[in-house]
């Protein structure tokens, strides 16, 4: 179950003489319970492919299938269809209008046709998953910080409970500690409520750290789609995507060059750390 | 969603109409306008066409794309047709119940069909040639006489090219702000009109606050690079008349001329001009 993306193309403004082919002959899968790191460079068409997968924007080729069904089919329930795949936009503080944070939480589930007591309850859930406790339900959403206004906005997604949440860039603009908070909190989402997550970025330290599969787009066109360890093995090619692989795979890799024999495969910095010490001997041990 | 307007926008391309300075084009079309209510006659409405079908050539923009915008007047250009075929008085030509279709009328929301459609035609030709820029440029220039009345006429064309150069920042902005709130199950194609109206309360006020946001910044930036108004202050590209400039005054005025010699010896032109 989950998305499948059957070879679909997209051109933007057809037929005048600014047709941009913004996605060419793309297939995938999007499984259950996954966390995927979408990584590509500015213009590589990531964004128009996410706003594919919840029927924003219609392929001008191919199919896309959720749960098995079509979701340009005759009939389909496309506003449903948003509710299970929820996306964040980039800048999402940007969509907050309400004049309290649970209102506009609310959002969402009123849409759905909930009962009120019901949106409530989802609001002031997802508020809190996402680390915004009683005080701030009765706050302007334009009285809040630049990270909280961003915790809100993503709250007003989950609200709706989906069951692929699709965040487009969600750490842009945002300080180091504001980006491993809003990170720590996706992963720890992940865990909680064992959704499917899609996280798209350029950055792919950002991800590394958390997904258990990267797709990386180019052109327009799904170049990789594994493993990370599998993916940054191909970090030179990476690099010629404007792209380039978690810097402790260039120490490792440079280590291992000069002659030591460290594990090249190692994605963040303690098990670097560890590889490292292991190689030394016995004399750097001890030392850590 | 808002690809389809037309009107207003400009055209991209070389042509001798778009290296005319744009001080000539603004007022040869004012101009043209004035002289479209000139003209009385078949001969002058000829007239008025053959300069704009020239001018339409001479621009390099493709006639459907001209046309195209002409779309979204129809309507108007239908209804005052229709009030003036049955509200004119005169002699009768067709009746049903208390309306009366007259000749007068007739003739009369032909001319005025015309007028109007070369009206919309000619200024939205100006727009297709003339970048917003050059023709806030041109309306500073030609205004500039009315600094002695103490009119701000630096601010105003300063007011107006900002805001020409945030229309399709502020469209983009909607689409996007109204894609997030369809991501969380807005409905914004709802018949109901009071629904639609409350529909647009999710769009409108993250597009009122942004647009504040980012006249803020704009205010800053202007600020941090010393802007203080028009006293003293110099163009990149100053607008200067070259010679073809002084030829397309000529042409304009001797259309203008043309179409008030027409007017004045109409009733001596044969049959069908003289209508």
């Amino acid at each position: 179950m989950g998305l499948k993306i059957e070879d679909i193309s997209f051109t933007y403004e057809t037929g005048t003489a600014m047709q941009v082919r913004a996605l060419n002959h793309i297939s995938c899968e999007i499984p259950d319970d996954r966390f995927i790191g979408l990584i590509g460079h500015t213009g590589s068409g990531k964004s128009t492919l996410v706003q594919m997968l919840n029927g924003l924007l219609k392929p001008t080729q191919g199919r896309i299938l959720f749960n098995g069904e079509d979701i340009h089919g005759d009939g389909y329930d496309r506003k449903n269809l948003r509710a299970k795949v929820g996306l964040v936009f980039q800048y999402p503080e940007h969509q907050l209008f309400e004049a309290d944070v649970l209102s506009d939480v609310m959002f969402g589930p009123r849409n759905l046709g909930l009962s009120e007591e019901e949106c409530r309850k989802r609001a002031s859930e997802s508020l809190f998953m996402v680390g915004m406790g009683e005080r701030f339900f009765k706050k302007s959403p334009f009285d809040l910080s630049g990270g909280e206004k961003r915790r809100a906005a993503i709250a007003g997604v989950l609200a709706m409970h989906p069951q692929i949440l699709i965040l487009d860039e969600p750490t842009a603009g945002l300080d180091p500690r504001g980006r491993d908070e809003i990170l720590g909190l996706i992963s720890e989402m992940k865990k909680k409520l064992r959704m499917t997550i899609v996280l798209v970025s350029h950055s792919m330290d950002d991800v590394a750290r958390y997904v258990d599969q990267i797709m990386v787009m180019n052109n327009g066109k799904l170049v990789y789609n594994d493993v990370p360890s599998e993916v940054f093995r191909h970090h030179k090619e990476l690099e010629t995507m404007g792209l380039s692989a978690p810097q402790v795979i260039y120490i490792m890799e440079y280590l291992k060059e000069r002659g030591l024999p460290v594990n090249t495969e190692v994605l963040d910095i303690q098990s670097a750390a560890d590889s490292i010490m292991a190689c030394m001997g016995p004399a750097g041990r001890g030392r850590s | 969603m808002f690809e389809n307007i037309t009107i207003g926008q400009y055209y991209q391309t070389r042509s001798p109409l778009h290296s005319l300075d744009p001080r000539v084009k603004l007022t040869g079309t004012l101009l043209y306008i004035i002289s479209l209510f000139i003209v009385n006659c078949a001969a002058g409405y000829l007239l008025a066409a053959l300069f704009l079908v020239c001018m339409i050539r001479l621009s390099h923009v493709p006639f459907r794309y001209i046309v195209r915008g002409m779309r979204a007047i129809l309507f108007l250009l239908a209804i005052t047709m229709l009030f003036n075929m049955f509200l004119t008085p005169g002699q009768v030509l067709w009746q049903a119940g208390p309306l009366h279709l007259t000749r007068e009328g007739l003739t009369f929301a032909v001319k005025m069909a015309f007028r109007l459609t070369f009206l919309i035609l000619g200024s939205s030709l100006m727009t297709l040639t003339t970048t917003p820029t050059q023709l806030t440029d041109a309306m500073e220039s030609l205004m500039r006489p009315l600094k002695v009345l103490h009119v701000p006429v630096h601010e105003i064309a300063m007011m107006m090219s900002i805001a020409l150069r945030f229309i399709p920042i502020l469209m983009e902005e909607a689409d996007k702000i109204m894609k997030a709130q369809m991501a969380r199950c807005a409905e914004f194609d709802s018949k109901h009109l009071m629904k639609k109206i409350k529909s647009m309360v999710p769009l409108l006020v993250p597009l009122f606050v942004s647009a504040f946001r980012r006249a803020n910044d704009l205010a800053m930036a202007m600020e941090a690079r010393c802007y203080r108004g028009g006293e003293g202050r110099t163009r990149m590209n100053p607008l200067i008349y070259r010679t073809r400039d002084w030829i397309a005054y000529g042409v304009v005025f001797g259309f203008m001329a043309a179409a008030i010699a027409l007017r004045v010896f109409s009733a001596s032109l044969p049959f069908p001009l003289n209508l």
